[in-house]
Order: C-alpha cells, then structure tokens, then sequence
C-alpha cells in the first residue's frame, strides 16, 4: 500500500521534472541572484558586500523616480482601454453588419510586433512626418507638433501608440466572455422591457466583471513590466529622459552604466508590486465571486 | 398615429445604425490606415516618397525589396528568428504537456500546490530575471549561442503552456486512457499514442500564440544574441531602421517583410489563435 504510493509520487514528479528544472533555472536562480546582487558591487573585482548602498543609490535616483511615475502614467490608459475595449466588443457581439470582417481587423494591431508598430509610429510622429503632413495638408497647422521630440509630448504619444496595439485584445477578450451569456438572460430583460442601455448596464456589464477585472489586473502588469520595447524603439528614454520606465532603466542600468546592483534592487521592487498586485486582485475575485466558486 | 411612430422609430433605428457604422468604420480606418501606409509607401521610390508622402506611388517599384534584401541581411535575420522560434516553441510544448498529462493524469502528493505555484509565474515579468540570467549565461557560455537564447524563451512559455494543456487534457474522457492502459499500454506510451493526438487543436492554439510571442520578442533577443550573425528579426530591424534612415520606404519594406510571416498565421490560424489569447481569462472562473 505504502509502496504504491510511493511510485504514484515518483511516476508523477519524474512527468514535471524537465519543466521544474527549467523553472527553477530561469525564474527562482535569477530572483535569488537579484537579492543577492542587490547587496553587491559586482563592479568591483570580488564583488564586495556593500550592504543597502545600492538601495541607496536608487531610491536617491531621480531618474528612478521618474521612471516609476512614468510606468504609473500608463496606468491612465488602463480605463481607457476597457472602455474602448468594451464598445467595440458590445457592438461586434450585437452582431452589426459586417462584424466578422471587423473582428477580424480589430485583433491586426495585436499581431503586428512591437518593434514594427514602434519604428512604424516613430516615423508617423516625426516633425515631417506622415500625422503632420495631413495635419498641415488639411490647414491645421497649429497641430503639427514635435510629438516624439518634445519631453511634454513624448510620454502621451507612446501611450497613443500603446493604445492602438493593445486595444484589440481586451475587445476579444470581451467578446469570448460575451458568447457564453445565455440568451436567456436578455430575454428576461426584453420581457421586463428594457432598452438597450438598460441591458448594456444591468446584463452585459455585471456578466463580464470578471473579464473586466482580469484584463485590468493584465494592464497593471503590462504597463508596469512590458513597455520596454516600445520605449527602446521609440525613444531610447528621451528626450531627457522623459519617458525613462522602469524596464528601460533596468536595461540601462545593468549594460550602459555597469551597475548591476541598481538594476537588481528595481527588478526586486518590481517583482514586490507585481505581486501585490496578484495577491490583490486574487483577494478581490475570492471577496467577489467566492460564493461561486 | 401609430404610423407616425413607426416612421420615427425606424428614423431612431436609422441614426442608432449610424452612428454604430460610423464608429466601427472610424476604428478600422485608424487600425488600417498604418498597415495600408506602410504597404504603399514600401512601393514609392524616394524621391516620390519626399514629394509625395501621402498619396499613391506615382510607379509602383519594387527596388525597396530589393534593397531590402541586398546584403542578406534580412534573410539571416529571419533564418535566426525561424531556427529560436521554432526551437523554443518545440521545446517548451514538449515540457510542457508531459507536465500537463501529470497534472491532469496523476496522482501524487502536492500536485494542486505545484500547480498553481507554476500558473503564478505567468504574471512575473521576463525583465526581472533578464540580467542575473544573463550573468550566468556568460559563464556558463551559452551567450550567443541557439540554445541560451531558446532554453530562455522556453522557461518563459512553460507557466502558460502548462496551464493550457493542463486544461485541455482534464477535458478527455479517462475511459479512453483507461481502455488502452488495460491493452497494455504503458502511461508514457498513452501520453504519445492518445492524449496528444487527441488534442491536436488546444497544441494547434499554443503553438500558434508561443510561435508569435517568440516571433516578435526584442528584449531577451536583444540580451542573448548580440553578435551580429546571431541577431533576431526583431533586432535587425532595429539595425535597418538605423542604416536606412534616410530612405523609409526601404524601412518600409523592411517592417512588412517581417510581419508577413505573422500576418499568414494570424488570417489562416485565427480561430485557434483568438482562443489561445482569450485562454487564460476565461477557464477557472
């Protein structure tokens, strides 16, 4: 009895063994490493213990600073999306005439790379580029801004552009979630005789909180932790160092300025939020939708 | 009366149409009208292109392709971009569904705890563990090489391939594992023979979505393959866009040649794709 279980338990671990191994090589060494390199100077032979030194050196970083408000200035994409996301889903689903042809465009800007989209986009932005060519073409001269060359315009244009590769997936996203409301619950509401707002509101939307709050919860990560190609590609940081994000700092940090350390304390204080954040919104959905599940 | 009001209720239905027409078709203008440029203007000359930035080539050339291609540049960076693509994708479904058969087959101690400890590494982001990664890669002398680059990526699509298998294969009648279990069949014979084959469409959805995550990743690329022979798709256009600034509608060319290849999966594997995207948001609720 004792012995079977036993070989139950080998023959089960010895199927994960391969994806444990590279798990722990790739995501449990590196954020040890961190910690470890975050009390280091490994830019000194030995790697001398330097004890909070680095720690002290970013958190009196202003371009750290700058980095981190930058990533939180995305986050007002974020209800920006959801909306967009939610109109185009809600239209598509109402099944508007020619609504396989748009599901299909909608979900383009998702496949193209970041790096396209981004050297695409930086040449549109230029100053005699293509936005500013129609802008003067059609007499709105005093539009045909400096958008990637000026540390005001810059952050908002990376979010323009942001907005335009990203919105496609929370729209299908959406729509997945929509197919599986039963009918019925809008016949219900036909009987009670609602308008279409009125189901928008009090059918559709409470139905897809939970897609809602996922894709929220995907935002926060990809603004916080997946923009760095769009920075590397569009502005390299600039210009002077207004679009700095914590990614991009990270990067610069470890192979332009040789300190290692710094970059290991952000990606520690990067990891620290990210799980906040999933210990957060774990707690929203179980406050939520515990009772369903 | 009742005719007045039904003049006016297909009158409100008429605007409702529009102004819904009218929003969808503004969407696919600001959605296409990027991709159509880049096309067209990848077929300008530069002179055209200077005089004439907006309209239609006044001679369709092809001579940016050309270009483009010159130098061999271009068809190295997609042989690159092919050979860790197709690894990484291949190693980490292999890994990845004998983990999922375990997880949906067996039983052992602390199988729902390993679990979801492994799904929870799909929200940690790669930048985290780019630079210690890339230390030991140096010592261990798998920079710059296929494999560094392709056990990376692989690590990295695990969590998520875990977790699609795993959901998938739970879906298969035990009955049909069992009948070929009792012909004698052994439990990694029954993984290869039944459980893979009959979940052709979950592998066809996570390889398509981990073939265009590798496909257009530029960070860890960046890190890992940094000599010029090694470089990724992602990488070298950063390096044409550099050696052809001056000439964009060869840049042009450059950005729709790389994004064939994804654009082809997308339209001939858009079902499997969009519910590989959708995957993890919908199942576990």
């Amino acid at each position: 009895m004792m012995n079977k279980k036993i070989k139950q338990n080998i023959e089960g671990y010895i199927y994960i063994i391969p994806a444990l191994l590279v798990i722990i090589f790739i995501y449990f060494f590196p954020i040890i490493q961190n910690i470890r390199y975050s009390f280091l100077n490994l830019a000194q032979k030995g790697a001398p213990f330097v004890g909070l030194r680095n720690y002290r050196i970013t958190f009196t970083d202003d371009l750290f600073f700058t980095s981190i408000k930058n990533n939180f200035t995305f986050f007002l994409l974020i209800p920006i999306l959801v909306f967009v996301s939610l109109i185009f889903s809600v239209l598509i689903y109402e099944k508007i005439k020619g609504w396989k042809i748009y599901r299909s465009i909608v979900f383009l800007p998702y496949v193209l790379s970041i790096t396209v989209v981004g050297i695409f986009f930086s040449f549109f932005f230029q100053g005699r580029g293509v936005l500013n060519t129609i802008f003067r073409n059609i007499g709105l001269d005093f539009l045909a801004l400096n958008w990637l060359g000026s540390t005001k315009l810059a952050l908002p244009t990376v979010m323009i552009v942001i907005l335009w590769k990203e919105f496609g997936y929370g729209v299908v996203l959406f729509l997945a979630r929509l197919m599986t409301i039963p009918e019925g619950l809008y016949d219900a509401a036909d009987i009670d005789g609602a308008n279409w707002s009125q189901k928008l509101w009090y059918v559709t939307i409470p139905q897809l909180a939970t897609v809602i709050e996922f894709y929220v919860f995907l935002l926060l990560i990809t603004m916080l932790s997946w923009v760095f190609n769009y920075i590397y590609v569009m502005t390299w940081g600039g210009p002077g160092h207004s679009t700095y994000v914590s990614e991009f700092y990270i990067y610069m940090m470890a192979f332009k300025q040789n300190s290692i350390g710094v970059s290991a304390v952000v990606a520690i204080i990067l990891l620290v939020i990210t799980g906040l954040l999933a210990m957060f919104s774990y707690r929203i959905r179980r406050r939520l939708y515990g009772e369903y599940e | 009366m009742s005719k007045e009001s039904s003049i006016l209720s297909s009158i409100k239905k008429f605007f409702v149409i529009l102004i819904r027409q009218t929003l969808m078709i503004f969407m696919v203008i600001v959605v296409i009208y990027p991709i159509y440029f880049m096309i067209v203007t990848s077929f300008k000359t530069k002179m055209d292109y200077v005089s004439n930035k907006l309209g239609l080539p006044e001679k369709f050339v092809l001579s940016n392709y050309i270009t483009s291609f010159q130098g061999k540049s271009i068809v190295l960076w997609l042989t690159n971009s092919a050979i860790v693509t197709l690894g990484a994708v291949i190693i980490s479904t292999f890994i990845a569904a004998m983990a999922a058969y375990s997880f949906s087959r067996m039983n052992f101690a602390g199988k729902e705890k390993v679990f979801n400890f492994i799904i929870t590494l799909m929200v940690i982001p790669p930048v985290i563990m780019v630079i210690p990664l890339f230390i030991i890669m140096v010592k261990v002398r798998l920079v710059n090489t296929y494999f560094g680059a392709i056990l990376v990526y692989s690590g990295l699509l695990i969590p998520f391939s875990i977790y699609l298998l795993r959901n998938f294969f739970v879906t298969i009648p035990q009955s049909i594992v069992d009948s070929a279990l009792i012909d004698g069949c052994s439990k990694f014979k029954a993984f290869i023979k039944i459980i893979l084959p009959l979940s052709k469409a979950a592998l066809m959805t996570l390889i398509i979505v981990n073939t265009l995550w590798v496909w257009n990743e530029l960070l860890i690329a960046l890190i890992f393959l940094q000599k010029t022979e090694l470089r990724t798709l992602m990488v070298g256009l950063t390096v044409f866009r550099g050696r052809f600034k001056i000439d964009q509608p060869v840049i042009m060319a450059g950005l729709f040649i790389s994004s064939i290849p994804m654009i082809l999966l997308y339209l001939f594997g858009q079902k499997a794709f969009i519910k590989g995207m959708v995957e993890g948001s919908l199942k576990g609720e």
